[in-house]
């Protein structure tokens, strides 16, 4: 592993799969009566969010806590970020206080790659701006796993808000590493420019994702994006993009649905799916907390020189 | 590189440690086996199995990973992380005799971190330590109970235990 | 006082001469352009090494030097100290300081600044609009008589079609170009990167080239329409390019101007090999390859009329941010001719003597300003320019006050030996020693 996990773009599919399998190693401990190991004893991680977010916040926290981390989490509200000091300050004054790892949400795209040049402390990145949410990725190729061993070759469908969506980029960029065919689908207007040269096919119309489809990864819509014109109501939305149980049945028969959370029921999913019996969305945040254990775990070795690969 | 133990003497020394542990055990269902990853635990399946043609009573083996435990985790500045195994203990250890298994006995600091890792799934009545090899140079206080062979060594020396299970053969052997 | 540089090759397109002359100064003017001049009585000889080359003075018309307002990123001292390091002995400068220049008070102010500074001439560019808010114009014809050299609402587009059309119609009462930032403000939104799959990669939100070509469109129509004259500052995308060229077939007054970093970086440079490099970040944007290889054709067979460096100074607080909440626009000045000589003239895409109609021909014609050429009686604005000299770009090095250049560390050749304004040398690169 490098020094810092910035995002899927930087690991490789040997790397991937180690977390991978770290976390199930993780996951027993998550079944345990005490379920605390010491491995991280005296290592400090800092917890340092600044948009609010309770499910990666808590999920990092969980995992911290088990391996035997001491957590400090910051939360930065937004409106002191405008009249306050910069990202680099705050890094830095947290920095002086010598923690081991800092685990960072932001709404910039790049704040991770800043704080990794500022700091000697190893970052995680738990989401910036548009860009990846890495930990978010390896806790869903975790889950599918656990369904479909064999990520290769599996046709993945990702459905949503692909523009906004930095679920979507640590996903493509893992599912396209281990080899899974990987379709997604959104209105026009919310799909990036240039996302097929990442390897993955466009399709229109969500039922051409969605057909035969062994994994269905639904992204959130948010409110927001009606009123940046993107598309003219949720209504309409969830006419021409939403899962519906009509839908899911063009997928497999053992089609798994996945949604990072939080959910819109009624937007970009129907509540009989979200609650139906291919729905692993509960799953995914059960294994959050393995594999974020996997990454702190593999983060607080020493790091391998480039060179010593 | 001398061998030290060849695959029939690795056979009968666990018949002989199976036959002692079923005479020193009062109530063979109350004895479990947990193996240290990872060359414990086909040692543990061994030594079950051989309880089993004994006393016809199948006693449960589990699986311990301790690598979460290790004390020198954190020390080393440079390197990737060593590999955490499965951690599998599918009964509960309340009350149990747990025979602890592991393949070579030196500082007893794998020792230490698995009696921590035990405990934490429960309160056995007592715990014991079998291991194939005793090569001596402990850190710690720590004894086993049922030792397959003293080895002694110097600490320029390596043990390499290999067994059929995870290296294809039976054998002990020194390496310089 | 008389000098007389000895024995110099001169490129100056302007009257057609790239050879071996002598040029006489007199005072702050050109007294003789010739073949083996005599020094007459107390006549100072500067023997020129065959390693230089002296053309016309070079002009750069699309600066910020930041003051009033923002010193601390620039002032008008440390801008044209910049300027003449980088072979400039002209810059026109943007009107967006704080307050902005539409007004006689300010144009002033600057000239006198530039007038203590001593350095390169300066030319301010007044604001279109009061406050360059788009909706007044400004008293054009005030600015105009305090130094105003053209206008501009720099930084946005002139924000109406109608305001655009007025200005066009109204500075041909002092035949003054409009200046354009070409882009369309919805178009743009809040992106920060070019549109395409650097941004998409990167989560960057993205600004399509069409955002500049269509309000580039809309100039050059207005310019057929008024008959004035548009001059489309910064171009960056190819279909801007396209347009000027249509533009141009078709005789409307359009002139167009490219920065060094439009035709030498890609995105590509936002991803590696600093990710999130906020000194990648400039607007327009960094775009994809297409573009860069159109401006470079630009340039190659005349579409282009200028290399403008758009020398955009911030400070290092205002920088070291995340991307998405830093300013646009990097540093220029010191690092044009060496990046124009290393990319366009030693590959062998332009010949030295386009490279001086680009950095100063072209720039005094469209201003309406003296220079661009090396003429008996003209002031002596001359650039002494060494073209094999090997550079290493050096931030922390520079005189401007603000680093924030993306060619930190870059390796070039060619460099500038000495810079010289109204015939006094303000400017002699140590490293080459030219004792003038």
């Amino acid at each position: 592993m490098k020094k810092d996990l910035l995002g899927i773009d930087d690991l490789s599919a040997d790397e991937i799969y180690r977390v991978l399998e770290t976390a199930r190693a993780m996951r027993e401990i998550g079944e345990r009566p005490i379920k605390k190991v010491p491995t991280l004893r005296g290592k400090t991680v800092v917890n340092l969010f600044y948009e609010p977010s309770t499910r990666t916040r808590t999920s990092f926290e969980i995992a911290e806590k088990r391996l035997s981390a001491d957590t400090l989490n910051i939360a930065v509200a937004a409106s002191s970020v405008l009249k306050g000091e910069t990202l680099a300050d705050t890094a830095m004054n947290i920095e002086a206080m010598s923690p081991d790892m800092i685990v960072v949400r932001h709404a910039s795209s790049g704040a991770c790659h800043l704080l990794s040049r500022i700091c000697r402390s190893r970052i995680i990145n738990a989401g910036d701006g548009l860009h990846e949410h890495p930990t978010q990725a390896l806790l869903d190729a975790f889950t599918i796993q656990q369904h479909k061993p064999d990520l290769a070759g599996l046709k993945v469908a990702i459905v949503g808000d692909l523009l906004h969506s930095r679920v979507l980029r640590s996903n493509v960029l893992l599912l396209t590493k281990l080899g899974a065919r990987v379709f997604v689908s959104g209105p026009p207007t919310l799909v990036p420019r240039g996302i097929e040269q990442l390897g993955v096919t466009v399709s229109a119309r969500i039922e051409e994702a969605v057909q035969d489809a062994d994994v269905v990864m639904m992204l959130r819509i948010q409110q927001e994006r009606m009123q940046g014109g993107f598309f003219p109501s949720l209504r309409e939305y969830f006419t021409l993009f939403g899962l519906t149980e009509a839908r899911i049945r063009l997928a497999k028969p053992d089609v798994i649905v996945m949604h990072p959370g939080p959910m819109n029921r009624g937007v970009e999913i129907a509540s009989e799916v979200a609650d139906g019996p291919y729905s692993v969305i509960l799953e995914q945040v059960a294994n959050g907390v393995a594999v974020r254990m996997a990454v702190l775990y593999l983060l607080a070795g020493g790091v391998e020189h480039e060179t010593a690969a | 590189m001398p061998v030290v133990l060849d695959a029939g003497r690795i056979g009968r020394t666990l018949t002989r440690i199976a036959h002692e542990i079923v005479e020193r055990s009062r109530g063979i269902d109350e004895i479990a086996f947990v193996g240290i990853q990872r060359r414990g635990v086909p040692l543990a399946r061994r030594l079950a199995t051989l309880v089993r043609e004994i006393t016809g009573t199948q006693v449960p083996v589990g699986a311990l990973d301790i690598t979460l435990y290790r004390d020198d985790l954190m020390r080393h500045s440079i390197g990737a992380q060593p590999v955490v195994g499965q951690t599998n203990i599918t009964f509960s250890i309340d009350d149990k005799r747990i025979l602890l298994v592991d393949d070579v006995l030196y500082t007893g600091r794998t020792i230490r971190a698995a009696l921590d890792a035990l405990l934490e799934f429960g309160r056995p009545k007592s715990i014991q330590l079998v291991v194939l090899v005793d090569r001596g140079h402990r850190e710690l206080p720590i004894k086993a109970d049922y030792v397959g062979k003293n080895l002694p060594t110097s600490l320029s020396q390596s043990v390499q235990v290999h067994l059929v299970e995870v290296d294809g053969e039976d054998e002990v052997e020194i390496q310089e | 006082m008389k000098r007389l540089l000895k024995g110099a090759r001169v490129v100056d397109p302007a009257n057609g001469r790239d050879g071996l002359y002598d040029i006489l100064i007199d005072g702050d003017r050109i007294a003789q352009v010739g073949a083996n001049l005599q020094a007459g009585e107390g006549t100072e000889v500067v023997s020129i090494p065959s390693n230089l080359v002296i053309t016309p003075g070079l002009i750069d018309m699309h600066v910020h030097l930041r003051e009033p307002g923002q010193e601390h990123k620039e002032t008008v001292a440390t801008g044209t100290l910049s300027a003449v390091v980088g072979g400039f002995t002209a810059v026109a400068c943007m009107p967006n300081t704080s307050p902005v220049n539409d007004n006689a008070g300010v144009t002033q102010y600057i000239l006198k600044k530039a007038a203590e500074a001593k350095l390169a001439r300066v030319y301010p560019i007044g604001a279109v609009s009061i406050g360059q808010k788009g909706e007044q114009m400004a008293e054009l014809g005030e600015l105009k008589d305090a130094g105003c050299v053209a206008v501009t609402d720099d930084g946005h587009p002139i924000r109406t079609a109608l305001l655009a059309r007025r200005a066009l119609e109204y500075t041909k009462l002092f035949d003054m170009p409009v200046i354009e930032h070409c882009e369309d403000p919805s178009l743009k939104g809040d992106g920060v990167a070019h549109e395409g799959l650097v941004a998409s990669k990167l989560g960057l939100r993205g600004i399509p080239g069409e955002a500049e070509s269509i309000m580039a469109q809309r100039d050059i129509a207005l310019a057929e329409l008024t008959g004035g004259r548009v001059h489309i500052a910064h171009m960056s995308a190819r279909q801007t390019l396209d347009a000027v060229r249509v533009g141009k077939a078709r005789g409307a007054n359009v002139t167009c101007e490219v920065a060094p970093h439009h035709f030498i970086l890609t995105d590509e440079m936002l991803a590696a090999p600093v990710p999130y490099d906020t000194n990648t970040k400039m607007n327009p944007p960094l775009r994809e390859t297409a573009d860069r290889d159109a401006m470079l054709q630009g340039i190659v067979d005349g579409s282009v009329d200028v290399i403008a460096t758009d020398h955009a100074p911030h400070h290092y607080d205002e920088k070291h941010v995340e991307f998405d909440r830093a300013p646009f626009g990097i540093t220029g000045l010191e690092t044009c001719v060496s990046l124009c000589f290393d990319r366009l003239v030693h590959p062998g895409l332009i010949t030295f003597s386009r490279l001086i109609e680009l950095l100063s021909v072209n720039p005094a014609r469209i201003l309406r300003v003296p220079g661009g050429s090396i003429t008996e009686g003209a002031p002596a604005d001359l650039t002494i320019l060494a073209p094999d000299l090997l550079v290493k770009v050096d931030a922390k090095a520079m005189k401007s006050r603000s680093k924030n250049t993306p060619f930190d560390g870059w390796e070039l050749r060619g460099g500038v030996a000495a810079t010289i304004v109204g015939g006094r040398t303000v400017y002699s690169n140590p490293v080459v020693g030219l004792s003038i």
